[in-house]
């Protein structure tokens, strides 16, 4: 089984209760003093104010993770390709698109419908970083954040260029929520790059193995734990809380059945 | 990259089911458009719409496979069906592992009309959805992917690439990248897209339908027709047979605006000559290239200047849209298949429905089929969001390159 050695470089955070990658770190080290509430997502900064109007909440907080993990890596946003993942997309976009075309006149807003494309948030990001990068969007349903892993992974050894790594799920209104339940809105990047240079730049590196059939790893902390379980983005917490403990560790990322990752982190 | 083999395709679309319906249709310039609606849509436009989808008998071909019961995994597995494709991607199971060959499939909408229905039926009092919703096998995007992989018996890494009309070319650059890295040995890699309500309607609020049949390339264009199609390719690291061959593939973004392309093509050409140099190849390496083509007036222009800069005015090019309609996140597959049997039959299709050459268009836009061989084609895929994608092929006879 090949494995893919690639570094971290940086790491951008959203969720519940957790504002950033700074402050979340350290919540993620000592979870009794995290207290959930419920995520706020504020307008980043480098979508202009059409953008910030006509962007989504997956769009917004797809950014402000991005935005995050490039700045603690030191790069240039222009410079980099993308992977962005989710399962869900824009739901309360998907939900008023049903709902127009469920009604009599049908009538669909042109910009609903231009943002009901999975790759919404790539689109806004790559615009607002005047980047001419590759981008993928991805979705694996509940294994999203997995395979965004492995394909932003392959891209970086593939290129020997580092790659942003975007995952963000949002809840559903309903009436999808019943059929979709996502808990609340949880977003996080990684910069994934080569494994060179000094040990200084770089957090962590991750040798990534592909299709284990051990049971993913849980997180110690209960109430992680139930956000690890109900939204798919949230399914990297293990890998989050091992980046901000800065340890050594294995960890396996639930994939599709016998499909896991297993992650060493150095 | 390495020349990566294609061993297998197949495609179905409003030309009808299968390679040789497809190598008819474009030898004798017969379209898979008709002026029709679909389902309670009334459309005042073309459509390319796949006969066969209802009369098909949902097959129990695995555990659970019922709740996958939707237009758009019927239309995968129509196009499993065709040309023997499910057979020999279970072959390539057989002979790899079924965990070392992937599933990575392009698709804009999934099964969504599946939803879309569903939201006619919901509950008067509580507003809730019918219980016969199978929201994961159906409407998610990772559904066809979970459909395909679940038909077929395959246990390798799957997912769903969704980046609007750019979808099934990216999923060959994916494919490439984890063979060549050693996490699969093969991979069945695609495009599904089924008509749905979104879509139609969408594009209609946008005013990029056309009302006229789609005509690329032509001075009154005046933008698309919509088709539904699927897709399929299977690559191999060590094949028994091969049918064509993933020379190189190339992405960019525009990073430009979410629903027009860059004025001046400059995603479009970065994504070209990112796929030459992939493969290693000059700009007069390339015997045709299908275009992305839609026929809307801003897209052909800007695909326009764009090629001209990358390959000149001599490259013989055209869209096939006129046959099959903007099948969306299946066309980067379907027109990469329509590539194959370029190669295969050694002709280059001609553009349908050009009646006035647009004299601002400078490409050599092909207006009858060109017969002789070929040994290189490119094909180009752009979508919503500015994403951009180009793939180059190569015929079998240069396996020993």
């Amino acid at each position: 089984m090949s494995t893919l050695s690639v570094a971290i470089r940086g790491v951008g955070l959203l969720g519940p209760g957790l504002a950033d990658w700074a402050g979340g770190a350290a919540l993620l080290r000592e979870p009794a003093r995290w207290r959930r509430t419920a995520t706020v997502v504020p307008a980043p900064a480098r979508l202009q104010a059409t953008e910030r109007r006509r962007a989504g909440v997956v769009v917004k907080a797809s950014i402000v993770v991005a935005e995050q993990a490039v700045a603690a890596a030191g790069l240039d946003a222009a410079s980099l390709p993308t992977v962005f993942t989710s399962s869900t997309g824009e739901p309360a976009n998907c939900h008023a698109l049903c709902e127009a075309l469920a009604s009599s006149d049908r009538l669909v807003s042109p910009t609903r419908f231009t943002n009901s494309v999975h790759n919404a948030p790539a689109g806004y990001w790559h615009i607002s970083a005047h980047s001419m990068q590759p981008s993928t969007s991805l979705c694996a349903y509940d294994a999203s954040f997995s395979a965004g892993l492995l394909e932003a992974a392959a891209q970086c050894l593939s290129s020997g260029r580092p790659v942003l790594l975007v995952a963000c799920d949002v809840p559903y209104p309903e009436p999808l929520h019943r059929v979709r339940p996502v808990a609340d809105v949880f977003g996080l990047a990684l910069l994934v790059a080569p494994i060179d240079g000094t040990a200084s730049s770089r957090l962590a590196t991750l040798a990534l193995r592909v299709g284990t059939d051990a049971p993913a790893t849980a997180c110690d902390d209960a109430g992680f734990e139930e956000l690890r379980r109900t939204i798919p983005a949230a399914r990297a917490l293990p890998l989050l809380q091992a980046l901000a403990a800065q340890c050594s560790r294995r960890i396996v990322l639930e994939g599709l059945p016998g499909m896991a990752l297993q992650l060493d982190l150095g | 990259m390495k020349p990566l083999a294609i061993s297998a395709f197949s495609v179905v679309s409003g030309l009808g089911h299968g390679r040789d319906a497809h190598a008819e249709a474009l030898r004798s310039g017969r379209t898979g458009l008709a002026r029709r609606d679909f389902e309670t849509a009334r459309l005042d436009g073309w459509i390319g719409v796949v006969e066969g989808i209802e009369a098909l008998p949902w097959p129990a071909a695995f555990e659970g496979a019922a709740a996958f019961d939707c237009r758009n995994n019927r239309l995968a597995e129509l196009a499993l069906r065709s040309d023997g494709f499910g057979d020999h991607a279970r072959r390539a199971a057989a002979r790899y592992g079924a965990d070392r060959v992937g599933v990575f499939l392009g698709t804009s909408t999934s099964g969504i009309l599946q939803t879309e229905l569903a939201y006619r039926r919901r509950d008067p009092v509580t507003g809730a959805l019918p219980a016969d919703l199978h929201y994961p096998e159906t409407h998610n995007s990772f559904s066809a992917a979970r459909y395909v992989r679940g038909a077929l018996g395959l246990a390798g890494p799957a997912y769903v690439v969704s980046t609007a009309c750019s979808s099934s070319a990216k999923v060959f650059a994916v494919a490439a990248r984890l063979v060549a890295l050693g996490i699969v040995d093969a991979a069945v890699v695609g495009g599904v897209d089924s008509l749905c309500m979104t879509t139609l309607h969408g594009f209609q609020a946008l005013e990029l339908i056309s009302a006229d049949i789609c005509r690329p390339w032509d001075a009154d264009r005046a933008g698309l027709s919509i088709g539904e199609a699927a897709a399929f390719a299977l690559l191999e690291c060590d094949p028994e047979q091969t049918a064509a061959w993933l020379l190189g593939a190339g992405e960019s973004s525009d990073g430009h605006h979410m629903s027009s392309p860059h004025p001046e093509g400059a995603g479009a050409i970065a994504a070209m000559r990112a796929a030459l140099a992939d493969a290693g190849l000059q700009p007069g390496d390339v015997d045709y290239l299908n275009l992305h083509g839609t026929g809307t007036p801003n897209n052909d222009a800007a695909e326009d200047l764009a090629v001209n800069a990358v390959f000149g005015d001599r490259l013989p090019c055209s869209s096939t849209k006129g046959f099959t309609g903007h099948t969306l996140g299946a066309a980067g597959a379907v027109e990469a298949a329509l590539s194959m049997l370029a190669l295969q039959h050694g002709l280059a299709p001609a553009g349908l429905n050009l009646r006035r050459a647009d004299p601002t268009l400078k490409a050599r836009y092909l207006r009858e089929p060109l017969r002789g061989p070929l040994s290189v084609v490119a094909s180009n895929s752009f979508g919503f969001g500015g994403s951009n994608a180009c793939l180059v092929l190569g015929s079998a006879m240069g396996a020993a390159r």
